[in-house]
């Protein structure tokens, strides 16, 4: 199950080449910086990770962590500057899309890789009728008429479940509801039959119940058009109903990686685990939770070694010195010198082997 | 004391708070109706009823959790128990004493009883104002002869105590708020609440806005904090979970109606009001190793200006559907009534949901997880459980779809009341 995500060396020892062709999306040693005031943030630091066609990957964090910047990354909707993409490669479909034009960028955006973004009431532009809205990208890509732009912007709101879509076109975002706009963002991403959706958190400004409904639907529109998703959430609970693997991020790092199962069942790097342990629940009622102490770690000032370290219970001799990443491990999906030998330092603490409890939350 | 140490402190308020059942908090028929002003000449034109007809109990002692999804009414309720607005109808006692007749050096002498967690830890915070500040506002504000808040010395004594019990550090006093993160933030709000020395609090949504890590660390202290103070929470969340995690008793509210309260475990494992049910199993689990058997309701919340005839839920009522879209429903208004100890439902049906169920349709059905598991998490199947056919189960649920379009339109159709995104 895990086969989809395949551990990148770094690109010193491997050639830059395009990835096979059953992979839709590769992301290799990526790095987006932000030179700002006050410094330069290092929002993604060498992050790897790959998606093949169909499947489905959830990118997991907190807030701060550079999930979402990966993501415009991959669509280069950044500023550049203050952005800088210090290094590293994206590749779609056998080619870099580092290398592209804008020019050539915008037949991709919206075409073959379209986003679903977090607040459908900001996103869509509110003097624009969602008709105009989401027949725009199919007229400029497809090459159609308004009218049959139109034609088509019914049939993707039909598909979303959106009632009355005849209608609906002409109305302007304000006359929907939180929940009807989402799925008027997720028409609009599928109406150019994209190969990758990108949702960046697309339900967590929603009501529970209406998260079922978006979850289920995202579920639907994937398994019928056959696309990619990438999910990045910071709920763990989204993410065990919706994907099949998972990359947990933590500082601009990948931390750890691996099918959904292995990553929540059994997770091995010190935050996850703390993670699915601070999640509520019945089971540890009227126990304190084990908390991830301190606070997430400072961009203009990461400590030197892991960035970890200052929060992680484990921390040992060659944690503040060294910095552990994905590649340099074996087992190669985490990064932590608990499961690998840090240069110069001998074998890792024998820890037992830990499994937090998960438990069943409410009900 | 706020770190991972100590793991088992005596349960989260189980054992302490069940023993002493003196009622603290009593909200009797609570309303609380926002006029809407209109057409010609600005005429009043209708209410938002946000809170319409509430009661329920809070013992002293005790973690009261109101949950209920966005534009519900909780935190009206919240905010109008406290006399941050006024009332538009019922009654409120704090013990005993009522919330509502107090007046002038009374009123002020209630207010330092019952204080208020916000939300938002950055709005709720004045910018301007060192944290000492913030936080001796309500001080210098109740200071008398007794308590001598007025001087400086000691106020900022106090200050600088109740730093430390939300374990901050002292010497951080003169910071303004933009110094600290989100989580010390909140830190700093939970402290100014408490500073007053309160009964009651209203935790509103008190870590909604923080990150998962950060969430866990506040909901501990708000826990250390209740039993170093004897502080009795109403503790507002949208999230179940966290609801599930701090509570004693649980009310569910739905458009301004609060329609099931019972003890936590009771609610959780034994929910009775389809609402309730339907709301439970929407959680996402994080267990991949467990399908929940999910009801989705369909269409959005209706418009709290326009509610629904009747029963408030019966446009989205699944349960509704199933017994055949009784008319009482939407006709009748229905009681918050005992079904069993402590337990009670506001639902006609409530006797439909039989225990088992309930508990099938909110709890988790473990399968083996497989990645061509695909089977589309069944909609209203086997609620009931009881001689329903497949085909029965099929047809209600398309009746559900056929609802959804009605449901849909005139949830939006309604317009200027629609609850923001």
């Amino acid at each position: 199950m895990s086969s989809v995500i395949t551990a990148t060396a770094a690109p010193a020892a491997a050639p830059n080449l395009p990835p096979p062709a059953d992979t839709l999306l590769e992301v290799r040693d990526l790095r987006t910086y932000f030179h700002v005031m006050d410094g330069t943030v290092r929002a993604v630091d060498g992050v790897s990770y790959s998606i093949k066609r169909g499947q489905t990957l959830g990118i997991v964090g907190e807030s701060g962590c550079g999930k979402s910047v990966t993501a415009l990354t991959v669509m280069r909707l950044l500023d550049i500057p203050p952005a800088e993409i210090a290094s590293g490669s994206v590749w779609f479909k056998g080619r870099d899309l580092l290398t592209y034009t804008d020019e050539q960028m915008r037949l991709v955006r919206g075409n073959e890789i379209s986003m679903i973004f977090q607040e459908p009431m900001t996103s869509l532009n509110p003097v624009y009728t969602i008709g105009d809205q989401i027949s725009e990208g199919v007229v400029l890509h497809q090459k159609l008429s308004k009218k049959a732009g139109l034609e088509k912007a019914i049939e993707s709101l039909r598909l979303v479940g959106i009632n009355n879509p005849e209608r609906r076109v002409k109305q302007y975002p304000h006359e929907m509801s939180g929940g009807m706009r989402q799925r008027a963002m997720i028409a609009m991403a599928l109406s150019c039959d994209p190969d990758l959706i990108i949702a960046d958190e697309p339900t967590t400004a929603l009501d529970v119940t209406i998260q079922a409904q978006i979850l289920e639907l995202i579920r639907k529109v994937q398994d019928e058009t056959g696309a990619a998703l990438m999910l990045i959430t910071h709920d763990l609970g989204v993410v065990a109903e919706t994907v099949q693997d998972v990359v947990v991020m933590y500082a601009g790092r990948v931390v750890e990686q691996g099918s959904v199962d292995e990553v929540l069942l059994a997770p091995k790097h010190p935050y996850t685990e703390g993670l699915i342990e601070s999640i509520p629940s019945k089971g540890k009622r009227g126990q304190r939770l084990n908390v991830i102490k301190g606070t997430v770690a400072n961009p203009f000032n990461l400590p030197k070694g892991c960035n970890f370290m200052p929060r992680c219970p484990y921390a040992f001799d060659p944690c503040p010195a060294h910095d552990p990443r994905i590649g340099d491990a074996s087992p190669p999906d985490v990064a932590c010198w608990l499961y690998t030998r840090a240069p110069g330092a001998g074998p890792p603490p024998k820890l037992r082997p830990r499994v937090p409890a998960l438990e069943v939350g409410p009900s | 004391m706020i770190d991972t140490s100590d793991q088992t402190l005596p349960a989260a308020g189980q054992g302490v708070a069940r023993a002493r059942s003196e009622v603290l908090v009593k909200v009797d028929g609570l309303v609380k109706y926002y006029p809407i002003f209109g057409g010609f000449l600005r005429r009043k034109m209708g209410d938002v009823k946000a809170v319409d007809d509430v009661t329920f109990t809070i013992n002293r002692g005790e973690v009261f959790g109101l949950v209920g999804e966005s534009g519900c009414g909780k935190s009206t309720l919240g905010r109008t128990l406290i006399r941050l607005q006024p009332r538009t109808a019922g009654a409120a006692t704090l013990a005993g004493e009522d919330i509502f007749a107090k007046k002038g050096k009374d009123l002020k002498r209630l207010r330092r009883r019952m204080q208020i967690i916000f939300q938002d830890p950055v709005g709720s915070l004045n910018p301007r104002m060192p944290i000492s500040d913030i936080i001796g506002e309500g001080l210098l504000a109740q200071a008398d002869d007794e308590n001598k808040w007025g001087k400086r010395d000691v106020r900022d004594a106090r200050v600088g105590d109740y730093l430390d019990a939300v374990g901050l550090r002292r010497d951080y006093s003169r910071r303004y708020p933009h110094e600290f993160s989100g989580g010390q933030r909140q830190r700093i709000g939970i402290a100014r609440a408490l500073a007053l020395s309160p009964e009651v609090v209203i935790c509103d949504e008190p870590v909604s806005a923080l990150d998962v890590s950060i969430q866990s660390q506040i909901l501990n202290l708000l826990l250390d904090l209740r039993r170093e103070f004897d502080l009795t929470y109403l503790f507002i969340a949208h999230n179940l979970s966290v609801i599930q995690y701090i509570s004693d008793s649980v009310g569910v509210m739905y458009l301004g109606k609060l329609v099931e309260v019972a003890d936590v475990d009771e609610l959780y494992s034994n929910p009775r009001h389809p609402y309730t049910i339907a709301l439970l199993s929407a959680v996402p689990e994080p267990d991949p190793r467990v399908r929940k058997r999910r009801i989705v309701l369909t269409g959005d919340v209706p418009s709290p200006a326009a509610p629904p005839s009747g029963c408030r839920f019966h446009t989205r009522c699944w349960l509704r559907e199933q017994l055949g879209r009784p008319e009482v429903c939407s006709t009748e208004v229905p009681e918050l009534r005992v079904v069993a100890g402590g337990h009670n439902v506001a639902c006609h049906f409530a006797e439909s949901v039989t225990p088992a169920a309930a508990v099938e349709a909110a709890h988790i059905i473990p399968t083996p997880i497989a990645s061509d598991d695909a089977e589309p998490i069944a909609a209203i199947g086997g609620l009931t459980g009881e001689g329903l056919e497949a085909a029965e189960v099929t047809e209600a649920a398309e009746a559900a779809q056929a609802e959804v379009a009605g449901t849909d339109d005139a949830g939006t159709d309604a317009g200027t009341g629609d609850r923001p995104a």
